[in-house]
């Protein structure tokens, strides 16, 4: 397969520790950078999307027996295809180091019973293409693309 | 987390006064409109005008907030902004929710109701 060619938004490297008020911080930081491609509100929506989530996963999941917490660290690379996002940590690995499926959890019930949570995954199976994840060594890599700014 | 809270009648209208509903705040969203129902009796309206992003946590704790006031009471959501009915639409909870664009409808329709 031939890799789409770059466009020239320069690569995007976010750098945080884990923690609830870091996911804010590291999303800011990561959208601020995207200007230059111009995204309208529904592509800034998706990608923030995507990244909360993930990123969410991460501090609640990953690094929730870890005191200390620890580094997320982020990169961004706009294809022409869109934007490729790379997270990296060093916290516990996924489950059976799978990938939840990420179904839509079912609405259709009395409200009592009406889901709290687990939408997460399914926004971003949902919202993002090619979702990859690997445990390497001591790192859970995840890799996806938000198909915003194509052909920019 | 930082709301503004007014009544009408039996109404009460809330008012979202930061612009997320995030993991960062959910429990102290969830914490805020429970000390809201408590001082309260009749429905309540969200304005989430400001509000101009929603994680799953934070549709979490509006699912949870609408809980609490189920069945005797309800929940009315205004001032939806795209984000945020992005990922009502997304998650089907565009199905569950009562939505109004602005509080004026949403009282109106409230009021409509209990005649």
């Amino acid at each position: 397969m031939i890799s789409p060619r770059r466009s020239g938004l320069p690569l995007i490297e976010v750098l945080v520790q884990s923690s609830t008020f870091a996911v804010r911080d590291a999303l800011d930081r990561f959208l601020t950078a995207l200007a230059p491609l111009c995204l309208d509100i529904e592509e800034h929506t998706a990608v923030e999307m995507v990244l909360a989530e993930a990123l969410n996963n991460i501090v609640e999941h990953a690094y929730s027996s870890v005191p200390n917490s620890g580094p997320i660290r982020i990169t961004g690379d706009h294809h022409h295809d869109g934007l490729h996002i790379h997270i990296v940590d060093e916290g516990v690995a996924m489950p059976d180091s799978k990938l939840p499926i990420g179904l839509a959890p079912a609405v259709n019930l009395d409200i009592p019973d009406l889901p709290e949570g687990g939408f997460g995954w399914f926004l971003i199976k949902d919202i993002a293409k090619d979702v990859v994840y690997a445990r390497v060594g001591h790192e859970n890599q995840l890799k996806l693309r938000v198909a915003v700014a194509l052909h920019a | 987390m930082e709301v503004s809270v007014e009544t009408e009648g039996d109404i009460c209208v809330v008012t979202i006064c930061g612009t997320r509903i995030d993991a960062a705040v959910a429990l102290a969203f969830k914490e805020t409109t429970r000390r809201v129902i408590e001082d309260s009796a009749g429905d309540i309206v969200l304005d989430l005008e400001r509000v101009t992003f929603i994680d799953s946590s934070g549709l979490g704790a509006l699912v949870a907030t609408y809980k609490l006031l189920t069945p005797e009471r309800g929940l009315v959501l205004v001032g939806m902004t795209p984000a945020v009915t992005k990922v009502f639409e997304l998650t089907r909870m565009d199905t569950i929710f009562r939505m109004y664009p602005t509080r004026t409808e949403a009282l109106n329709a409230i009021v409509a109701r209990a005649l």
